[in-house]
């Protein structure tokens, strides 16, 4: 199968995809959302929206430091500002026109209705950022333990144990591209990390492992009823053609629904089925052509020590 | 054979019946079905979430006590209020550095305005008892008496003088209006619970000859001397009250005294309209999902195809009916996982009808074919769903928000029944179905891809 034998060229792909993501995470850097570092996120719709600038003037004059105004939808606002107190979000919610009109220097803001408001303290953003670096390194080493007890009973050529490590490896890529993907976008189009890219991040890792799986299941099974001399990287490589359409197939089926999802579900998890779609197709790229071959480069490696 | 298709039909019309019981549920007015509506959650449905940090302090011995008592109280305070279903719950996480915060969550539905929300909550008063240290250090009444006196100066001084009591407002029983017999004015009496009364009587007995201040919200509202250990459990509230303000702060310590000190940390309100676009959205999402995977199976594997589209209406009202009976409180994350999850649970029967694609091109007969399709495929089905449901569970565990928690609810649902519905109905169904020649038109029937 073509996917062994030009293992590397997709290795030097897989590398460059890799180095781009590290890079756009680095350089970038992540766009944190206020689930994370607190703040306060308003979003206001008015029955003649006043300018964007008159909200600013009239927000400014509280001294609340940074925020932002964005216009959105044909009436409304969004507004983020640092997390604020019982009293200073009256303040705040009365100074763009929610309740009572507002008059400053040069305009009256009114006749505004508050849609959403969500604050967040940095207490709160700590533990999310604790319970999600917990939540990553528990599901990757539940899988690990996981992939070693399932693939017990298989020894030769390459042992079980590495079979877990291989998808690992496989995880980490897993993780790391769409994150990187994300710094790009969070660069360029405003995209923030919230409580729902980890979920999306920790549900690509299940359906990373769930499609590493399905072809290192294919090659155990194979690898039972191949005869004694048959070469460990033909075992492999038959086992990713078996399942190859079932794999392309299956995360085809999810993108179609995560396409639905994006198109015509609703704001708040617009974002997540966009990780989502990026994870799963990046998901099924390792498994296919790089988790089994890794499998083989293992198993070359162990041949030649033996030599 | 027949036996298979009895079980057949049998499938085919308990999904039928759930598939009514989901629908007329929905829309009957009354009757039991009613009793099963879909629970919306506050970012569908609108309404406000609140948390707060609660305050405990290092002298706090029974800390799961004080917020169990925070839980109650300000439990009974939102529904004196008449407000549907509200949630109130309390949280224990460890942030950075291995310090403990402990949170109380409160859900109020319907209530979309941030401030109304909070002034349900209501002002909190905190009552509590402290005892004159031994030497307590002299109040400097010039201080006190300038005009520039900041509360935190204050709050220094009273603590110089003061310590906590271990009696506060988590053991009362009842405040209750009383009005001075000799000079008529207002008054407030407090009876504890019998461990309340056992901590005063005690704390009375040892503390004869020195001052009990009656402290509320840090403020000494009454700051009597001990002469005799009380042992009834009683005590009375003197100062300067107007019957006005006698009377509601006898209220607002009965709706409960705040056991501990609580911040507002967090609020989230969401408005009836933006819920109700959010839930429309993704019931569209649902549909368009659900119709585009069916378009491709049904193209892709043809007959198979077809039964695992009626696999997957079975599987999403199951899902459904599910929801309404457990209930699962929906959200947007929710909703997202059960049409990701109608894109997964198709695998099952990928996994399976591409294995028995396999086993017919070695050419046996079809039914032996579907069999060890189904057998083969099972173990894949098995371990890969494993990794799934793992996932599930520890974000199910670790999660922060009613968001990700009712994600991590659903797909976890979502993946058990999924592979329920895989080795039952998609099995049920295609051996009901299938002849016993693999040729002619059962072989184009069952054939895929884009090939003959």
């Amino acid at each position: 199968m073509f996917v062994v034998k030009y293992r590397k060229i997709f290795y030097s792909f897989t590398a460059l995809l890799v180095a781009f993501s590290i890079f756009s995470v680095s350089y970038w850097g992540l766009n944190l959302g206020i689930d994370f570092k607190g703040g306060a996120i308003a979003e206001v719709e008015y029955q003649n929206r006043p300018a964007k600038s008159d909200v600013e003037a009239s927000i400014k004059t509280l001294n609340f430091g940074e925020f932002s105004v964005r216009p959105t939808g044909d009436n409304a606002f969004i507004i983020r500002t640092r997390d604020l107190t019982n009293i200073e979000r009256q303040q705040f919610i009365t100074s763009i026109g929610v309740g009572s009109a507002t008059t400053t220097a040069s305009s009256t803001i009114s006749g505004a209705t508050l849609k959403r408001f969500d604050s967040v303290g940095p207490v709160l953003g700590q533990e999310l950022a604790q319970k999600s670096t917990t939540a990553i390194i528990f599901v990757i080493i539940a899988i690990v333990l996981f992939i070693t007890f399932a693939f017990r009973g298989v020894s030769e050529p390459v042992s079980s144990f590495k079979y877990g490590l291989v998808a690992v490896v496989a995880l980490v890529h897993d993780v790391i591209v769409p994150t990187g993907i994300y710094a790009f976008l969070g660069r360029n189009g405003g995209f923030e990390v919230d409580a729902l890219f980890v979920t999306a991040i920790l549900v690509i890792l299940g359906f990373s492992v769930h499609d590493t799986i399905v072809v290192f299941d294919r090659t155990r099974e194979n690898l039972k009823h191949a005869p004694a001399k048959k070469p460990f990287y033909e075992i492999v490589g038959e086992s990713i053609s078996q399942t190859f359409a079932r794999s392309i197939n299956t995360s085809l089926t999810t993108v179609l629904a995560l396409i639905a999802l994006f198109v015509f579900g609703p704001e708040a998890t617009r974002n997540f089925s966009l990780v989502m779609m990026i994870g799963i197709i990046v998901g099924t790229y390792s498994s296919i052509f790089l988790g089994s071959p890794l499998l083989v480069t293992i198993q070359k490696m162990k041949e030649k020590k033996g030599k | 054979m027949s036996k298979i298709r009895l079980f057949a039909v049998i499938l085919l019309v308990l999904g039928v019946i759930i598939g009514y019981f989901v629908n007329a549920s929905q829309h009957s007015g009354n009757g039991w079905m009613s009793k099963y509506p879909f629970k919306l959650g506050l970012d569908l449905n609108g309404g406000s979430h609140l948390v707060y940090q609660a305050e405990v302090s290092s002298s706090t011995t029974d800390v799961d006590g004080a917020m169990q008592s925070l839980r109650d109280v300000i439990e009974k305070r939102i529904n004196a209020f008449g407000v549907s279903e509200p949630i109130v719950q309390t949280e224990t996480a460890k942030i950075a550095g291995g310090e403990s915060i402990h949170k109380l969550i409160v859900e109020i539905p319907g209530v979309t305005d941030p401030k109304e929300a909070i002034a349900l909550i209501g002002q909190t008063p905190q009552l509590e008892f402290r005892i004159e240290k031994s030497n307590p250090e002299k109040i400097d009444a010039k201080l006190l008496a300038s005009t520039t006196l900041s509360t935190t100066t204050l709050a220094g001084m009273l603590n110089a003088r003061y310590e906590q009591a271990t009696l506060t407002g988590r053991y009362l029983q009842k405040a209750t209006i009383l009005f001075d017999q000799k000079s008529g004015k207002p008054q407030i009496g407090l009876e504890f619970n019998s461990e309340g009364a056992d901590i005063f009587a005690k704390l009375t007995g040892e503390n004869i000859g020195k001052v009990i201040g009656i402290f509320l919200d840090g403020t000494p509202i009454s700051l009597p001397v001990v002469n005799d250990a009380i042992k009834d459990g009683k005590a009375v509230i003197t100062g300067s009250f107007t019957v006005e303000e006698a009377r509601s702060l006898a209220r607002n310590l009965n709706y409960g005294a705040l056991p501990v000190k609580v911040d507002l940390i967090g609020t989230q309100s969401i408005g009836a309209s933006l819920g109700a676009n959010a839930l429309n959205a993704s019931v569209l999402a649902g549909e368009w999902g659900f119709l585009i995977v069916a378009i491709f199976l049904i193209l892709w594997y043809r007959l198979p195809g077809v039964v695992a589209v009626v696999s997957l209406g079975i599987y999403t009202v199951l899902m459904l009916a599910i929801f309404k009976l457990l209930p699962v409180v929906l959200t947007s994350a929710g909703l997202a996982g059960l049409i990701l999850s109608i894109g997964m649970a198709v695998d099952g029967n990928i996994l399976i009808f591409e294995r028995m694609r396999e086993e017919l091109q070695k050419g046996v007969t079809l039914s032996v074919g579907i069999r060890e399709g189904f057998s083969r495929a099972w173990l894949s089905i098995r371990d890969s769903n494993l990794s799934s449901i793992i996932t599930a569970l520890i974000l199910y565990t670790l999660a922060t928000s009613a968001l990700v928690k009712g994600f991590a609810l659903v797909f976890l649902i979502g993946v058990l029944v999924s592979m329920f519905t895989a080795i039952t109905v998609s099995r049920t169904l295609l051996l009901a179905i299938g002849g016993k020649t693999y040729a002619g038109i059962t072989k184009f029937l069952f054939g895929n891809g884009l090939k003959k």
